[in-house]
């Protein structure tokens, strides 16, 4: 059965579609909003503000969260910015730019409707977060300071600090914070979604675990809000939480919401490379460094000399010889790429040659050591903690860590999935950022979905079922799901094999690393695709989880979020497989201009690839659904740097 | 380059909230270039091949922002390094054949889950009860429309940076959470957005504050403890606004609280 | 709920369903109960929800009740009439220097005391005032310090199993709660001794100057006088500086002042009053 995927845009100009759909939308009444339940799952940006907003509103909330308190969703570790269209600098920023950068952005891979509207919506959440009392960057005379970022030509972002992702979700948490005690919001907090419940095609309720008892509980609702994040953590070593994961999209998934794009990742050039097999994730470094720092290897392979040693001719300011106009400013997908070249050359540096040199010796001669220090004083600092070196004296060491996942479950302009009640909000959605995603927009995308768009159209969907009560948890769908769910938890708690389930995520993690990250080629992808579901068989012969599962267990937890992601590696790398142009994130070497820049073929791959569960043989049982992506308002260009 | 450290470990196992726990001996080599949860990590590695049950601890983020980590190593939250959060802690701090102590947080608010993972909802009950700006989605004026004075605006970015990891409260010899409640609610007292309900505020979340915690003494160790470096200059400022909220709220006779 | 152990992670069908609202009815009942009316939020999972530790203050009280009762009141009452304090001691001692001034001149000084503003007040009624104020400053300090002390206690009620390691706490902050006693017990010696003369065999009522010296005669009496106002010098130098923050005494313009002048307290006070009993014993005065 082939899904019917209906993105329900509006008719009429870009400029008019959401102010004519949201009148088109069906309401809900205030004294009517009570009588729905509504099941927020996750606690970041999407989840906190939508939460918020929809308790604000009046609806039932119920709100969960595997961690102890909702502000400790990964959001909060974003650094850099959010961009907003205000044009507060008067540099030539309007909507209509900013949705134009960010299709441009995605390499045409987005849909532009939703686009726009993001750009819209992007003057609306500056507002909503400076009334919270978010602490913006100011200027002496009082108003919003801004920044150009991640290469943009006008300055549109918004920051505070190098903590503009938690001053937000802050933000947001304060304001669920409010409806929790008001009694509109329940808070289910160290309590993790294992399945959704699907009664007569649509989203019911969900089941999960609570992280202290380990009981499995359902929970039924009127409507479904996936707010859960993306699956970078596929890789085992990325800047995500620990924590993250892919398990409520990917069970959403196999009960029949399509997943869209899995290939499509963005990975950070500038992120501090493991010092050993110890390391458990990797950590952002800002992008902003890239406006100072020289990035540069050495000419010589194995180079064992320190840095300060190397003299000016046999350095290799790479990126500044390739890329004349940009150089160390190229977008995030060209400077990873650069980065990996030199590094699989063997020109690699640091103990392990696993990273390339970030260098501030040129700008502290030119701007004086103060300057650099109050740019970048508590970057530097926190560079030094983690490695020991300082970076006043010798160069940074970086490289690329995956860090966002532009794919996720597929939804309509609605943010619907292809389950009717079961909505998808911020990063665990595919629909706003194509197949890259530019620096800022992810919290503004989030913010988006939470604040403004997921609460408007979920009544929608929701007056359609007024007068009606959520379908009561005993009935057989939840004791289905209920059944499903334990029997998973007894089979991994029973395997009792002889490895942990750490190294299952690592091992996996190589496989999707070395095959399906910053280049990939048919052949490797072929090999990843025979390794990961041997892995796969393995895992579940060979795990063993310590504990017992009526309690705190955290290898349990893993377990579960481990096994999803097996199963998810595999469709992500058949997606990159079937994808045969290069776009954005997704770099197949087969399709390279003749300077070695992404090719895309607009004519074979102008679609989003939204792939249905068939049965567990991924490759074989997958099913490819494609929604043409139709460009009305804007000319497809191939991108340049040069 | 990086050498590798042999340690011994004093760990605190309990089962659970209402057993009683010890101190567990553990050695682990460790490379000097990983964090102390890495280390950790290690530890659970081993205790995994010996067939023994892993150490629960709570972690997520792993770069001191989330605030879900903090243990009390050798008798000081987070550790000996300041202004750093237990992950962001890195092996190099400690030297060759050290034995280190690792305990939970302790305090009544934070009653022990297991081993080193505490409960930390009352700082959650500490916000709810108002420390937040009402603001209805949607009815927010332009962000430029109200001018915040820069020193103001860094000032509460100062406070805001708390990231409620509860060191604060495991630092003092009271268990007091006064630099937790004093920081978010000077984070929103200082600014214009944050006035129509400053008294309120103040009541509530100091009144919140002490149905958990003990009171403050001024030892600062709080401010010594904390990943943050947030300063008790915000402590007097919220014992002053206290005051004041007492003295000119003017919320009718008989409503209390805010919600 | 307790499930079967033994069974490694099977669940009873009977365990795993949770009807409606999804939280389970049968969580073992440790201090369930609400938190306060209007809040949607029981205390039903104890490592999720928020413990109970000091109940709610109950509701509607007068708001000086209110801020009485709280801790951070509390505070303010300890800054208040510890301020109050300070300027008792100060000036007591300050108006002793005159012994070094001879007995007629310090003779004098005490019986002015009495008389302070008269003819305008009734004799001894000032320094009657002042008595009475200092018995309420007194008693709401110690009343204060000993509920902030339960508060404290009850806050951390299993210790740390390893020994701390203080950055910021001195030896001053720490040890309040016995410089504190220890002031407290030389007040009570120091009005026998001297105000009411009975732990003074030589007590001479109104003869200042000789009672003074007949006490600090007695070694032990000198060197008691001169650790107990060690001890409060080491109360005011923590006390002090405490103070500003307490009542919220805090700028960036004078912050950095607020250490020193508790230092000059502590400092002007400790030297004053052990000066009197080294005078004595050195034969200096008498």
């Amino acid at each position: 059965m082939t899904l019917t995927l209906d993105s329900h845009i509006p008719d009429g100009p870009l400029e008019d579609k959401w102010d004519n759909y949201k009148f088109d939308l069906k309401l809900v009444a205030p004294n009517n909003r009570r009588k729905f339940e509504v099941i927020v799952v996750g606690t970041g940006l999407a989840g906190a503000a939508a939460a918020a907003t929809l308790g604000e509103m009046g609806y039932n909330v119920k709100v969960f969260t595997y961690h102890d308190s909702p502000r400790r969703a990964h959001s909060i570790a974003a650094q850099g910015g959010i961009n907003s269209a205000k044009n507060y600098r008067n540099d030539g920023d309007s909507v209509f730019r900013l949705f134009y950068d960010t299709i441009k952005g995605g390499d045409y891979r987005s849909r532009e409707a939703n686009v726009y509207r993001l750009a819209q919506v992007s003057l609306n959440i500056i507002d909503q977060c400076a009334a919270q009392g978010v602490p913006f960057a100011r200027e002496y005379g009082g108003l919003l300071d801004n920044r150009s970022f991640g290469g943009a030509q006008v300055a549109r972002t918004f920051y505070a600090r190098g903590q503009t992702g938690q001053q937000l979700l802050l933000g947001a948490y304060q304001a669920l914070a409010r409806q929790i005690h008001l009694g509109t919001v329940t808070l289910h907090n160290r309590t993790e979604m294992l399945d959704v419940v699907v009664k007569d095609g649509r989203a019911v309720g969900i089941t999960t675990r609570d992280l202290l008892t380990g009981e499995l509980e359902a929970h039924s609702g009127h409507a479904v809000m996936l707010c859960t994040g993306g699956y970078g953590n596929v890789y085992y070593l990325s800047t995500n939480a620990m924590a993250c994961n892919a398990t409520a999209i990917w069970r959403a998934h196999r009960k029949g919401a399509a997943f869209a794009n899995p290939c499509y990742t963005q990975i950070h050039p500038t992120c501090i490379p493991p010092a050993d097999e110890t390391q458990s994730k990797l950590t952002l470094m800002s992008e902003s460094l890239r406006n100072d720092g020289r990035i540069w290897v050495p000419t010589g392979h194995e180079d064992e000399r320190r840095a300060v040693d190397i003299p000016e001719d046999e350095r290799d300011y790479y990126l500044e010889r390739k890329y004349p106009s940009f150089g160390n400013l190229v977008p995030r997908d060209v400077a990873s790429r650069n980065a990996k070249t030199v590094v699989d050359e063997g020109r690699g540096v640091g103990p392990l040659h696993n990273g390339v040199f970030l260098d501030f010796a040129d700008a502290i001669q030119r701007h004086g050591r103060d300057t650099i220090e109050e740019r970048y004083g508590n970057l530097f600092d926190m560079y030094e903690r983690i490695t020991g070196e300082n970076p006043y004296q010798t160069p940074m060491r970086i490289y690329p860590a995956t860090h966002y996942t532009m794919g996720g479950l597929w939804v309509d302009y609605n943010l619907q999935t292809s389950i009717p009640g079961l909505f998808a909000l911020g990063e665990c959605n595919f629909s706003d950022h194509g197949a890259n995603r530019l620096g800022a927009s992810a919290l503004m995308q989030g913010l988006s979905d939470g604040y403004f768009v997921g609460p408007s159209t979920v009544a929608g969907y929701l007056a359609n079922w007024l007068g009606t009560d959520a379908v009561p948890t005993d009935d057989k769908a939840f004791t289905e799901s209920l059944d499903q769910t334990g029997g998973r938890v007894d089979q991994l708690m029973s395997v009792n094999g002889t490895s942990s389930v750490d190294h299952y995520h690592r091992e996996l993690g190589k496989i999707v690393w070395d095959y399906c990250g910053m280049s990939r080629n048919a052949a490797g992808l072929q090999k990843a695709l025979t390794e990961i579901p041997a892995l796969r068989e393995q895992f579940w012969a060979d795990v063993r989880v310590p504990g017992r599962a009526d309690g705190v267990n955290q290898s349990l937890e893993n377990a579960l979020r481990v096994a999803d992601f097996m199963e998810l590696a595999e469709l992500k790398v058949r997606d990159a497989l079937h994808r045969e142009e290069s776009c954005g994130g997704h770099f197949r070497e087969e399709s390279q201009t003749e300077e070695g820049e992404a090719k895309r073929d607009d004519e074979n791959f102008s679609y989003v690839a939204a792939w249905e569960w068939g049965g567990e043989d991924i490759q074989r049982d997958a099913v490819l659904n494609k929604e043409p992506l139709e460009f009305e308002r804007v000319e497809l260009t191939q991108r340049s740097y040069k | 380059m990086s050498k590798v450290l042999e340690l011994t470990l004093e760990v605190w196992r309990q089962d659970g909230p209402g057993t009683k726990g010890a101190f567990e001996t553990y050695t682990v080599e460790i490379p000097d270039d990983a964090s102390f949860l890495e280390m950790l990590d290690k530890v659970n590695e081993n205790l995994f091949q010996a067939g023994q049950e892993p150490i629960t601890f709570d972690h997520d983020c792993r770069e001191g922002i989330c605030g879900s980590c903090g243990v009390m190593i050798d008798g000081q939250a987070h550790g000996p390094q300041k202004g750093t959060a237990t992950c962001q802690l890195h092996m190099r701090q400690f030297s060759d054949g050290q034995t280190i102590r690792v305990e939970p947080w302790r305090a009544a608010g934070f009653p022990i889950i297991k081993d080193l993972m505490v409960n930390r909802a009352a700082f959650d009950r500490i916000v709810e009860s108002g420390g937040y700006i009402t603001v209805t989605t949607g009815a927010a004026p332009d962000a430029n429309e109200i001018p915040v004075p820069k020193d103001a605006a860094d000032s509460a970015m100062d406070a805001a940076a708390c990231i409620g990891c509860g060191a604060c409260v495991a630092a003092c010899p009271n268990s007091a959470a006064n630099l937790f409640t004093a920081a978010k609610m000077q984070h929103l007292n200082q600014l214009p957005q944050g006035q129509a309900e400053r008294w309120r505020r103040s009541e509530s979340m100091v009144e919140t504050m002490e149905e958990f915690f003990g009171s403050c003494t001024n030892h600062g160790e709080c401010q010594e403890a904390c990943p943050k470096e947030i300063t008790i200059d915000f402590i007097a400022m919220m014992n002053r606004d206290y005051l004041r909220s007492k003295l000119v709220n003017r919320r009718r006779l008989g409503e209390r609280k805010i919600g | 709920m307790v499930r079967d152990n033994t069974t490694l992670g099977a669940f009873r069908e009977q365990d795993r369903f949770v009807i409606n609202t999804g939280r389970s009815p049968t969580i073992s009942p440790i201090s369930h109960k609400r938190r306060r009316t209007g809040m949607t939020q029981a205390i039903e999972r104890p490592g999720a929800d928020a413990p109970v530790v000091n109940k709610p203050k109950p509701s509607k009280r007068p708001w000086p009740v209110e801020f009485a009762t709280s801790a951070v009141g509390m505070k303010w009452i300890m800054a208040l009439s510890g301020l109050a304090l300070i300027g008792f001691v100060l000036a007591h001692a300050f108006g002793n220097l005159k012994v070094y001034f001879g007995a007629e001149d310090f003779d004098h000084y005490a019986e002015s005391l009495r008389t302070l503003l008269y003819p305008i007040v009734p004799k001894t009624w000032v320094l009657w005032g002042m008595r009475i104020g200092l018995i309420v400053a007194f008693g709401a300090h110690i009343g204060s310090a000993i509920a902030l002390t339960r508060i404290n206690q009850k806050a951390r009620p299993v210790r740390y199993q390893s020994p701390r390691n203080y950055i910021a706490a001195n030896f001053a902050s720490r040890s309040m709660r016995w410089t504190g006693i220890i002031v407290a017990l030389f007040v009570l010696f120091h009005l026998a001794d001297l105000t009411w003369g009975f732990a003074n065999p030589d007590f001479v009522r109104g003869d200042a100057y000789a009672n003074l010296v007949a006490s600090f005669d007695r070694l032990p009496v000198a060197i008691f006088y001169m650790l107990a106002n060690i001890a409060l010098g080491i109360h005011l130098f923590h006390g002090t500086w405490s103070m500003f923050q307490s009542m919220g005494i805090n700028s960036p313009r004078y912050n950095s002042a607020r250490r020193w002048i508790a230092g000059l307290v502590a400092a002007a006070i400790t030297v004053v009053n052990v000066s009197f009993p080294l005078a004595v014993t050195f034969g200096v005065v008498g």
